[in-house]
């Protein structure tokens, strides 16, 4: 139990000072801006929008600035404004089949129809550290090459067209949604997928690794990854209609794997989804195999007892506020509870001291 | 009807594009176009969230993804037109010109307006939007497959 405490507001706001000014670092050093934070520390603004789970790069590029580059206290300061948000209303589905992309990558089909685009990725780099951008960089450019707008059809469309693939069924129920009702067990898939996106990349990573290496034999294609743009659009009911309200960059992982069939199911390809605010390829990636590990039971597979494939033990353990604040609060003054703590031990060491002076006697 | 249903398209399309705008162009390109009207509040300028949705697969049953910010407002002309604005973002005199460009466009100065800002919005759009496809295409790759060694 925790016993609150009073006292030490003149250490906290001084330090609350120093912690400002420790911030700003050497004052000889120019101050970094909110939008240099937003376009040249972009992935760690993804992430932080990603996991805060609202959409703003200035918020978050602020968020970033105020925690200093501590990624989990940027998104705690993100979690904390979006409740102050009211909600105005839904989307509609986003649809990622209309993406504009600048990437889209598939490790299944070397001739996907609208063509593999690398855009600007990390892969193929050497990993070595370049000494270059420490100097005073010039502005470098990319090059460029006519481009016909090509449609960029889903790959597992093509699977399905031979049935090869368990169908995705349309429909258009409300899905449930963990920020307005607290999590429940059981939970769908829906409230499974929209926890994982907003869960933390370390967890969500380490967890789809785990699959990978045999705790629940997961092992898939990553059938297509892509990443652009989407519009976003919202039924407004003063005008009746809908109207697009913006425009977000996501990333969508759709995973291919093998499934030998089950008792209800026949032999063919499942899938594992991953969608994730922002250019976050490695989340999405982890998103669409912890997705599919958690779908043991709806397919029919046995449940090994692998860590991935408890849906409990996943949702509940994913969100960085919850495990940072459950952890966190250990640090803060406790002392009603050691103390009681501390006569306890002291009794029944006397106790156990006193009886072995009598077995000895 | 069908007339009625053009003007939902048309007016889908500028405030779609509208709400995509950055602030800072929109007012630059207000600023030179002619002078903007009086009006009154209906709503004042909110900033809020939106819940953005996805679907499980791509295409299956929907799923909710996080949150988005979105400032609404609306406003009545002194000439009766009714704007509404839903734009990206917290910036409220963004979606206060969001409003105004939605309302007057409605009235006889909707040539104007669409030859002052909603063109230039579009084109510059437009513009981005082909050079990063161009970016892009520099980066379209072709794999080969090559034959595995049996020793």
């Amino acid at each position: 139990m925790y016993v609150a405490v009073k006292g030490g507001e003149r250490a906290i706001d001084n330090a609350h000072e120093w912690l400002a000014e420790e911030r700003r670092g050497d004052p000889a050093v120019p101050e970094l801006s909110v939008t240099q934070i937003r376009e040249q520390m972009k992935l760690a603004v993804n992430r932080v929008m990603a996991e805060g789970s609202l959409y703003d790069p200035d918020l978050a590029a602020l968020a970033i600035k105020q925690s200093r580059g501590d990624l989990i206290e940027a998104i705690f300061l993100i979690r904390a404004y979006r409740t102050t948000l009211p909600r105005i209303g839904h989307s509609e589905p986003v649809d990622t089949g209309a993406m504009i992309c600048d990437r889209r990558v598939s490790a299944t089909f070397k001739d996907a129809p609208g063509g593999q685009v690398l855009g600007p990725t990390f892969d193929y780099t050497h990993r070595l550290l370049d000494f270059k951008l420490a100097a005073e960089g010039e502005t470098p450019r990319a090059q460029e090459v006519d481009a016909e707008r090509k449609e960029t059809p889903r790959i597992t469309e093509f699977l399905n067209r031979d049935g090869l693939i368990q169908e995705e069924t349309p429909s258009d129920e409300t899905p449930p949604d963990m920020t307005r009702a607290p999590m429940e067990y059981p939970a769908n898939r829906a409230l499974r997928l929209q926890a994982l996106t907003r869960g933390d990349e370390g967890f969500v990573l380490g967890m789809a690794y785990s699959t990978q290496r045999g705790y629940g034999r997961n092992h898939p294609f990553v059938g297509e990854l892509r990443i652009g743009k989407v519009p976003v659009e919202m039924e407004i009911a003063e005008l009746g209609f809908s109207v697009e309200i913006g425009e977000i960059d996501l990333t969508e992982c759709e995973t291919v794997n093998q499934f030998a069939g089950s008792k209800t199911e026949p032999p063919q390809f499942t899938r594992g989804y991953g969608l994730v605010f922002g250019q976050t390829e490695r989340k999405a990636i982890s998103m669409a195999l912890v997705d599919r590990s958690l779908r043991w039971e709806e397919l029919g597979e046995d449940n090994v007892g692998a860590p991935a494939q408890d849906e409990e033990f996943v949702l509940s353990h994913s969100d960085n506020i919850q495990a940072t604040g459950f952890l966190e609060h250990i640090k803060l003054p406790h002392y009603v509870d050691f103390q009681s703590e501390l006569e306890l031990v002291r009794r029944m060491r006397a106790e156990a001291q006193a009886s072995y002076k009598e077995a000895a006697e | 009807m069908a007339k009625a249903e053009q003007e939902k398209t048309e007016r889908q399309a500028w405030m779609g594009l509208l709400a995509k705008s950055s602030p800072a162009r929109l007012a630059a390109l207000m600023d030179k176009a002619s002078d903007v009207p009086d009006f009154t509040w209906l709503r004042v300028p909110e900033a809020g969230g939106v819940m953005v949705r996805g679907r499980m697969g791509g295409t299956g049953a929907p799923f909710n993804l996080g949150e988005m910010t979105v400032t609404r407002c609306a406003l009545r002309l002194e000439s009766g037109e009714v704007g509404h604005a839903y734009v990206q973002g917290r910036d409220k005199a963004h979606a206060q010109r969001a409003a105004l460009v939605d309302a007057m466009m409605q009235t006889d100065r909707a040539s104007d307006l669409r030859a002052s800002v909603l063109d230039p919005l579009e084109a510059e759009r437009e513009a981005q939007i082909a050079t990063r496809a161009a970016k892009a295409a520099a980066t379209k790759v072709d794999f080969f497959t090559m034959v595995r060694g049996e020793d």
